[in-house]
């Protein structure tokens, strides 16, 4: 069904959170169906969890966790938003200060688990760093 | 008074329903689900922030990250009830939250009720596989198992 023209709702700070808040959502579950998978290995032996685990390890799969730590970290951030607005008698009036909110400690936190996350990476593409 | 539209005996007038008026809901099942499921997605959510933030930390920044981890690094962890414990409620919390997440998605955006129905069997039954395997698999641990 066509949406008539100029009806389509265009939302600012708070659709866009609740769009993100969706998308990370559901990267996260399908993540951990892969992950109740990879870490049922250590029932079958050492050596087939040793080596799935060893791809965890990988440059471009290093690369996949900074992302799963992203999502992970604005779905939290955004969750406790979400728990802001519903509980706090204020949290309607400053949904949109405090998207912001969720973006200032994002960024940071992701600048600096980014260099920990992919230093080992770096120094094993580009030689011995430390 | 709890006809909308038209009135039995003056078809062609509009009933006024009384001010305030109930609406008649379609289907009133008296379990207060759909409440539950909100009250839950806040209360797991806030444990999940601690648990699985905690997790990301410990398992990918703290010391050498992913690089440390391989069956031995598991083992030691499981040896203490207190990480196999976190782990349970982790798992439990974060796939039944998850499950209820993708159940409202599916609902959103599958118009049909047969894709609708499918979908969430889908997601029932690989739910209940996931809880099943990750429980079984903290509570029967062997750091002794040999391939």
């Amino acid at each position: 069904m066509q949406a008539p023209a100029g009806t389509l709702y265009r939302g600012r700070e708070g659709m866009w959170s609740w769009v993100a808040h969706r998308v990370t959502g559901v990267l996260i579950f399908f993540f951990l169906f892969a992950h109740v998978l990879d870490t049922a290995l250590v029932r079958v032996s050492p050596d087939s969890y040793n080596r799935i685990m060893d791809t965890y390890k990988t440059p471009l799969v290093n690369l996949m966790e900074v992302g799963l730590v992203g999502a992970v970290l604005f779905h939290a951030l955004n969750g406790l938003r979400v728990m802001a607005i519903d509980f706090w008698e204020k949290g309607t009036r400053y949904q949109k200060q405090m998207t912001w909110v969720v973006l200032a400690v994002f960024v940071p936190v992701m600048v600096g688990a980014t260099y920990r996350m992919v230093s080992h990476t770096f120094a094993q593409l580009f030689g011995s760093a430390s | 008074m709890t006809t909308i539209g038209v009135s039995a005996d003056a078809p062609s007038r509009p009933v006024i329903e009384a001010p305030r008026s109930r609406r008649p809901s379609a289907r009133r099942t008296g379990t207060n689900f759909e409440m539950y499921a909100w009250i839950f997605m806040r209360m797991s959510g806030l444990l999940l922030v601690f648990l699985v933030l905690g997790h990301l930390f410990i398992m990918l920044l703290l010391d050498d990250g992913v690089q440390r981890i391989n069956f031995g690094f598991v083992a030691g962890r499981w040896a203490s009830p207190f990480w196999r414990t976190w782990d349970l409620a982790q798992l439990w919390l974060a796939q039944l939250h998850g499950t209820n997440g993708l159940r409202v998605i599916i609902n959103d955006y599958a118009e049909r009720d047969g894709t609708r129905f499918w979908l969430k069997m889908l997601l029932y039954t690989s739910s209940f596989l996931v809880l099943l395997l990750g429980t079984l698999v903290i509570f029967t641990f062997d750091p002794e198992i040999s391939g």
